[in-house]
Formats: C-alpha cells, structure tokens, sequence
C-alpha cells in the first residue's frame, strides 16, 4: 500500500486526527494530532491491510526555545506487507507530553524512557517511566538545545572552562616528568 | 585541581536506585545484584534479580554505565566527524555500523546512485569479515558463559585472522573509520584479496570443528535448548531483530527485503531456528541461526572476492574518494534509515536543517538495546543458572546498548 493510500484509510476513519504531511521525509510523514496518536497507532496495528507490526524507532527531536516546541517521531514498518510510515507529533516546549504508546508494542517501553530521560518529554500512560541511559538524580535532560549541565554530580566537577582545562594539562605533563 | 572522588553511600542509592525494596519483596524472596563488573553480563550491564531460592521472579536491567553521549556529540560534529563515534557504538562490527550510517547520510544528499561499484563491494567484503568477527566473539563468550573454554579461544584466534586482515586495510583492529560517507577511506590493500581467499578456504573446516566441538555438543544442547524460548510474535512485539528474531522462526534479514547496497546481486540464504533440539526460538536456536549465518557470509565474502577480482578489479585510475563530498550539507529533510548489522537491525534517525553540516537530531535505534528490552520476559521463572544463559543467548554490546 503506497503513502496516499494510508492515509487515506486513516483519515476515513480518524478525519481530524491528520494535521498535515511531510513528503520531503524519508519514509514519508504523516503530521498527527497529539491527543489522538495512542487511538491512530492501535488502527495502524489492527486495521487489515496496513497491520504495522512492528514499530522500528521512536525519537523525541527538540526543536529549539524559539520555536518553542517538541516532537516525537514513529517509525513503524509492516514486515508482511512491507511498508513503511513515519509518524510526527509536535507538543509543546514547556510542558511536553504525549500519550504513551507502550501497551500496543512493547518495543516502546525502553524507546518512551529513552526519549523522557534525554528530552524530558512525559509519556502518560507509561507503566515504568523512569531514566534509563543517566544516573537517577541528574540534572536536567541533555538533548534540549538549551541544556546546561550541571557544576557539580556527587561532588565531582561536571565542566571544565578551557581554560581550566589547559592548566590541568601542564600540570600533568609536569609530573609526568 | 580537584578531582578527588569522595564516597557516600547515598550516591549510588539516589543514581541507581533499585527498584524493588525490602518493603515490597514478598516472604522468601531475596534481591540479588549482578553486574555491572560481572564477566557473564558481557559488558557494564547491571541486573537487579528478583529470586525464589533458585527460580527467577523478575529481572531489571539498570543501563547507562557507558553512556558517552553519541547523540548529543552527532549534533555536535558535522556528519563525516561522527564516523569515529559511529565505531565506537557496537566496537566488535564497526564496519556495519560505519556502513549503515554512511548510507544514511549518502541518501540525504542523494549520491547513492553515484558509488563506484568496486567502493560497494569493497564495503559489503569488509562488513561481511567484520560479521564474521562480530559473531565468533557471540558464539565463543557464550561457550564462555557456560562452560566451554576451549570454543572460545579457536573463536578469538580466528577472529584475530580477520582483525588482522581489517587493520591492513584501514590500520586499526577494531575501530576503522574506513567506510567514508560517499566512498572509503582508501582502496584495498595490494594483495588483499589472495589472503582474503586464503583465510576463508582456512576458516571453513574450522567451522565443522566449532560444530563438532560446541553446537551439536551434548552438554550444550542440554544447557541452551528449551531455555529462554521467544515466541515470533512476541519478539515482533518488542522489536527485537537480527539473528534472535529469525531463531523465534521469521525469515526476515534486512540484507534481503531491502537489498541494501550490493545485497541484491548476491546470492545466500537467510537461515531460521526451527527447534531442532527443542522449541523454535531457544537459546540454542539462537546460536544456531549465528553459527549458520557464519557460512553465509563466508559464501558472501567469496562473491565479493570474485567481482574485486574479476568485473570490478583493481584500477591505478580508481579512486574511492572521487564521490566523497567536500562539503556535506543535505537538504532539510527526516530520514530513518536501517540496516542489518550482526546483531539486528541498525536504526539512524537524521534531521537535518538544509544551512549546517551538522544533524539537528541524529538517533541511533541500537539493535543491542531494542534486543535487550525483552529480557526481563524471557527470563521470569527460570532457573538461575538459564539466566546467564539466555543473557548470553541476546548477544548484545553495551557499547550500543547505552550509546
């Protein structure tokens, strides 16, 4: 089944969950409203003839503080019919969140924690959302644009001003000697 | 300056926080930690165990004890700096993932179409001997894991053979950056081909011995099959690829639904578990399938061999920079590229603006870490001693696991 097939079948049955296209994307996008992603993903699952089975990626993309919003981006495939689709959500900055997508693939589980512990972004309906790639108590999630890392982690200094930094080297090189 | 660490039991309760506590454990349920410094965790995987006298409750597997921010680094660097990075993702098949990524960013410019066909060879020989490597250290850590030693020193001596081929061709033994966006690093090396031949002519009846010594070993199949079964549906459900979901019974290898690169003009078979020993998807399917893969991509090395030899042979003309381009700057587009590394299949996700040489977002669906995701199903109700065997079974590499 090509692009405009799909999205025709969803928008029969979803017909103002569809917000826009992006053709340029590779596979091609479909733009989806937020409230109803969890509702789109378990027809794309169920519906004969597009039965995406298997979700492939899922990544969170920040776009900014002056655009002021967030994405998340699906990447489903069917292996029995081969065909692929990505799906784009865009949510807001300040407070990101997105329903969770973890009860129709598994596979997500991890993805969500992947994307909440780097992003920040909150999936409702998440059973286990906590970080899972950075130590419980860091600070802040380091793929926003705008991050900045914190001074100190357990007493350990986190950033090095270059300075600093070239000092350390000649300090080393002198006791090398 | 300072950079003395100071102790505090606080700190790993607060950054690695376990999730089941003596308040919820039920009566006779004990915690068990294992890892991250444990041999049969392949790696700095840490697995909070949830245990029954010998019997397995619940697994957690706390990650990120090698996270060395590739994503943020890929934001950080133009697309061709990211390469040595991409190496450094799953360090035992780095020309795979070199070659995934490579393609990526090939087709956000649009020169796929451009690649002499000798470069394409060239890279499907490499990524073939690097999956040979990538699959002798799966089999020989899991001999390992249970048992067997001898299995995995021939394993390692044989992977030195094709470590030592790959570090003629690009001068390093693990991690190459040798597959450029756009061509290669630098053509074979004069001669590498004959002792390419050689050393496959040599590697197959040191594949019969492997057979014979571990695969159809008795105390082997008693240990690994019915152990750790995964159901097809089930693995589809969590995403899980590679050689573990064609064990669970799906003919399915990237190589041959996309035919990828050179794919397509090779001939090999995409061999499946069927539960000889026990159930389809057992631990031992699993090790099957990755025994049976290392034939074909002997098969494969050797149409790769004859083409560099024969349609496509060495040329004082060629030059596998030609294409490369100088400036990488793609238009402003998403694109999700996969591809089938030894493990599973490799993810790239590239935003990129149209204005910097650099990706806006750049994430890396790791096989390993999709992979791993579903142990925690896999391993409720087995015994202790299953456990490390079907954590082995998963083959995956931390490296990419926590990227």
């Amino acid at each position: 089944m090509d692009f405009s097939k799909i999205k025709q079948t969803i928008e029969e049955s979803f017909p103002s969950a569809i917000t826009g296209e992006d053709l340029t994307a590779s596979p091609k996008a479909l733009i989806v409203e937020k409230e109803s992603i969890k509702h789109v993903c378990q027809f794309l699952q169920e519906q004969e003839g597009l039965y995406f089975d298997s979700l492939s990626c899922l990544s969170g993309v920040d776009n900014g503080p002056e655009k002021g919003t967030m994405e998340v981006i699906y990447n489903f495939y069917s292996i029995p019919y081969d065909h692929h689709l990505m799906l784009k959500v865009e949510i807001e900055r300040d407070s990101p969140s997105v329903p969770s997508v973890e009860s129709i693939w598994k596979t997500a589980n991890w993805h969500e924690r992947e994307a909440f512990d780097l992003l920040g972004i909150k999936f409702n309906g998440h059973p286990d959302l906590r970080r899972i790639l950075l130590p419980n108590d860091w600070e802040g999630h380091p793929l926003r644009k705008d991050y900045q890392e914190q001074e100190k982690y357990h007493g350990m200094t986190v950033t090095y001003d270059r300075e600093e930094s070239s000092e350390n080297e000649e300090l080393t090189i002198k006791n090398g000697k | 300056m300072n950079i003395q660490y100071k102790y505090h039991p606080d700190h790993l309760k607060n950054s690695e926080p376990t999730v089941y506590n003596e308040s919820t454990l039920k009566k006779e349920e004990m915690l068990i930690n294992i890892g991250p410094q444990h041999p049969s965790t392949h790696g700095v995987l840490r697995l909070e165990v949830i245990s029954d006298g010998e019997i397995v409750r619940e697994v957690i597997p706390h990650m990120g004890y090698l996270h060395r921010c590739f994503e943020k680094h890929a934001e950080a660097v133009p697309f061709n700096q990211v390469i040595p990075y991409v190496d450094r993702l799953d360090y035992v098949a780095a020309m795979n993932s070199e070659h995934a990524y490579a393609m990526g960013v090939e087709r956000m410019l649009g020169i796929t179409d451009k690649i002499p066909k000798r470069v394409e060879y060239i890279r499907v020989l490499v990524a073939e001997l690097n999956r040979l490597a990538s699959h002798f250290v799966a089999i020989g850590t899991y001999g390992l894991d249970i048992g067997a030693f001898t299995p995995f020193l021939w394993m390692m001596r044989d992977r030195e053979h094709i470590l030592r081929l790959l570090e003629w061709a690009s001068g390093a033994r693990m991690l190459y950056n040798y597959i450029w966006i756009g061509g290669l690093f630098y053509d074979l090396p004069v001669g590498f081909e004959e002792r390419c031949m050689s050393f496959t002519k040599y590697l197959l009846p040191k594949l019969e011995d492997l057979k014979n010594l571990l695969i159809s070993n008795k105390i082997f199949i008693d240990r690994t099959a019915n152990v750790g079964v995964l159901s097809r549906d089930l693995a589809i459900n969590y995403g899980v690829t590679g050689p573990m979901l064609r064990a669970s019974g799906l003919k399915y290898d990237l190589r041959k639904v996309d035919g990828y690169s050179v794919y397509s003009e090779l001939e090999f078979e995409v061999p499946v578990g069927a539960g000889q020993m026990g159930t389809t998807g057992d631990c031992w399917d699993r090790t099957w399938v990755r025994f049976r893969e290392c034939e074909e991509s002997i098969k494969l090395i050797n149409q790769c061999l004859n083409r560099l030899t024969g349609d496509f042979k060495r040329d004082r003309e060629f030059d596998p920079r030609a294409v490369v381009p100088k400036k990488i700057r793609p238009k402003a587009q998403d694109l999700y590229v996969r591809a089938e590394n030894p493990k599973g299949e490799l993810g790239f996700f590239f935003r990129a603006d149209g204005r910097a040489d650099k990706a806006i977002r750049c994430k890396a669906r790791g096989c390993s870490f999709v992979n791993l995701s579903v142990l925690p199903e896999i391993s409720r109700g087995v015994m202790m001693s299953d456990l490390i065997a079907i954590v082995g079974s998963i083959d995956f590499v931390m490296g990419e696991v926590d990227r």
